[in-house]
């Protein structure tokens, strides 16, 4: 196999938390995004999930340099881009676009479509003014649009169009890593069905790579090859899409995946499901040990919040990686499973 | 009789394009205890229908016909005085966004107490001990220190907390609910609807539960009704619902669910988009997206019937009983399939 398109290794990004008007003093840290590691290949969907908080899209804009990691590295097509500065970027946006969640803040109401798809073949002077156009034109009707759109204004469209109109300006440029950024949550469920639907046809039409980030975990197994859950700033589990979905490990994956409800009422009820309590604690002071381990109802106490979990990987499947001391046995689980401690502490459990 | 009965409500919007139906004929009744799911797509008209239905839009520009029983007395079109006695007390409301319902200036307590004070003769001590039981009840942690806290200080399914216990601090009849986990994570979600379940069960409350996605219906309604273009297009016990739904609208909204348990690579899409209420299209209001339209769909509205299964299910569609039978057998053979090897 070819080189990988993007390779990650331990990205960190920190945001500083300071005090004092003038002397700015730097009194703590927000670990947004703390050690994340993933190869992508060609043509590939890496699907990431987490709930709000966990960092996912702060790792989205390191990755598309928009933020400067703190530390780490980022490999694009074997070429380190970590710290590239603005000048020597500026070729490689052309290859790495991004797709955002929220199709009313992201198209600037003040320009018509012709001029907000065009921009990128603007910025990077690529073409004629009619070669843009034509090329804009184009774009638009590959992504569903009548390209006598180039005209309008972005208020004339409702949310599903406008989400056409921000993919259509995120291929124009012929791009090979596209990020997508929660781009069908705003949505409604039969317009997501066509932008999800219309994302893969472009995938296949084009050879694109995505990184295609969602708290819905129904959408993320829909696109992705692979998938990788994260919480407080670090990958929990990774693993293909198979996987990941048919054998969790990491109680925090069962918990998420249970959570989602089920469009079957009988099935739907009679589920198991690890219901968290709390809200995820904040990334200003992060749980020891195993971040998730205030809220794991699997957690030992002695093990879990004092000695760290690795990323280690499944026995068998070796791209199937999880961080937890006691990981899930069983799926679908059972209550004892949810619950369950090791053997060697089961009597002092309960 | 049931505790709420909607007959017939119509709401129109006087807008500088046009007159904008809204909504356009929804009947239902609620019975106490039980939870009414109803489903659809932005500009469905859900929400507007129980905005009506709570006296709640403005009537400078909405025209608004038909008859609201609550408890036996009409109260649509009812004096702000009298609505005032019923909206907060015997029917609570929560709304979608938890930020934008709460006075970011005032602290939770106050917010709390002010619900008690406006329906009750009692002292504010009183009323703000009441308040961190209703805080407790929700199961916010130290809520007896929580409640001098600001809105910001909370998270976003905490300030959901918060306004299920603003609905719930005087007990009311009926609580409905519009899209109250739309905008949290799933995990806050399965919270939020495992307490609304429980507090249900507490209190014996009729629950309407308003949102788009039909994995939350299919986990907590008793009866659904599907709204698309400002009517009622399906109503159904939630079994049936899901076990043999009646019309293409709804066929198509399940088919374009991505579940977990599925295999294939595509999502079955409903082409277009919703229909425009300030030109609704003339006939069915689906047609112009149906895949089985016919001449007669574009001209008649379909009225809301009873098939072949009995009373309780309807729905609007012109196809025959048979063709629909023929075509659901079809698209659940194909969902089956799309589950593949997983199920």
């Amino acid at each position: 196999m070819s080189e990988p398109l993007l390779v990650v290794e331990e990205l960190q990004k920190y945001f500083p938390v300071t005090r004092g008007l003038i002397f700015q003093k730097e009194v703590a840290q927000v670990k947004a995004v703390d050690g994340v590691s993933f190869t992508l290949e060609q043509g590939q969907t890496l699907g990431v999930v987490g709930e709000s908080g966990c960092g996912k899209s702060t790792m989205a804009r390191c990755l598309a340099r928009l933020l400067e990691p703190t530390g780490g590295k980022i490999f694009f097509e074997g070429r380190d881009i970590t710290h590239l500065n603005r000048n020597d970027m500026r070729p490689i946006r052309r290859d790495m676009m991004m797709v955002f969640q929220d199709p009313y803040a992201s198209l600037n109401a003040r320009k018509r479509v012709g001029s907000i798809v065009g921009e990128p073949l603007e910025v990077h002077g690529i073409g004629t003014e009619h070669d843009r156009k034509r090329r804009v034109q184009e774009l638009l009707e590959i992504v569903g649009l009548n390209p006598e759109h180039y005209n309008r204004f972005p208020h004339e469209f409702s949310g599903g169009q406008r989400q056409r109109i921000g993919i259509a300006r995120a291929l124009v440029i012929n791009p090979k890593l596209v990020i997508c950024d929660e781009p069908v949550s705003a949505l409604d469920v039969s317009v997501q069905a066509q932008i999800l639907n219309l994302l893969k046809d472009l995938q296949q039409d084009f050879d694109l790579t995505y990184i295609f980030i969602a708290h819905d975990l129904n959408v993320v197994r829909h696109v992705s090859d692979r998938v990788m859950v994260m919480y407080l700033g670090k990958p929990v589990e990774t693993g293909s899409k198979q996987d990941l979905y048919e054998a969790p490990k990491h109680p925090y994956t069962g918990a998420l995946l249970s959570a989602v409800p089920i469009a079957d009422p009988a099935a739907g009820r009679a589920r198991r499901q690890i219901v968290l309590t709390g809200d995820v604690p904040s990334p200003l002071n992060p749980p020891a040990a195993c971040r998730f381990h205030p809220r794991c109802p699997r957690f030992v106490d002695g093990k879990c919040n004092v000695d760290e979990p690795l990323l280690s990987p499944v026995s068998g499947h070796a791209d199937h990686e999880f961080a937890c001391h006691f990981p899930l046995e069983h799926w679908p689980m059972d209550e004892q499973e949810i619950r369950r401690k090791p053997a060697a502490l089961a009597g002092t459990a309960d | 009789m049931a505790l709420l009965e909607v007959k017939d409500l119509r709401t129109r919007f006087r807008t500088d394009d046009g007159i904008v139906k809204a909504v356009s004929g929804v009947s239902f009744d609620l019975d106490r205890g039980k939870t009414l799911g109803v489903v659809g797509e932005s500009g469905s008209g859900k929400s507007v229908t129980f905005l009506t239905v709570m006296g709640l839009v403005d009537r400078r520009h909405a025209e608004v016909e038909g008859s609201v029983l609550f408890d036996g007395e009409e109260i649509l079109g009812a004096s702000g005085q009298r609505l005032q006695k019923v909206r907060g007390k015997r029917i609570g409301m929560i709304f979608q966004d938890p930020m934008t319902s709460l006075n970011p200036v005032k602290k939770i307590g106050w917010q709390l107490e002010e619900a008690v004070l406006l329906h009750n003769d009692v002292t504010r001590a009183e009323a703000r001990r009441r308040a961190i039981d209703i805080l407790k009840e929700v199961e916010i942690p130290k809520a007896d220190t929580r409640v001098d806290d600001y809105p910001h200080q909370f998270s976003g399914g905490m300030r959901q907390r918060v306004m299920i216990a603003m609905a719930l601090i005087n007990n009311p009849e009926v609580l409905i609910a519009d899209e109250p986990t739309t905008a949290l994570d799933v995990t806050t979600q399965a919270q939020i609807l495992r307490l609304m379940t429980k507090l249900q069960e507490e209190h014996q409350m009729a629950i309407v539960m308003i949102t788009h996605d039909l994995g939350v219906v299919a986990e907590l309604a008793d009866d659904v009704f599907v709204m698309y273009g400002g009517r009622v297009v399906e109503e159904a016990g939630v079994n049936d619902l899901f076990a043999k739904p009646e019309m293409p609208y709804t066929w198509g909204l399940l088919g374009s669910l991505p579940r977990l348990t599925m295999t294939t690579d595509r999502l079955e899409q409903i082409p277009g988009q919703p229909p425009s209420l300030l030109h609704p299209p003339t006939g069915c209001a689906f047609s112009p997206r149906c895949a089985y339209v016919f001449d007669r769909c574009r001209q008649e509205l379909p009225e809301l019937r009873a098939g072949a299964v009995g009373e309780g299910h309807l729905f609007r569609c012109h196809l025959g009983d048979d063709e629909r039978a023929r075509i659901w057998a079809e698209k659940k053979a194909a969902f089956e399939a799309a589950e593949g090897s997983a199920a």
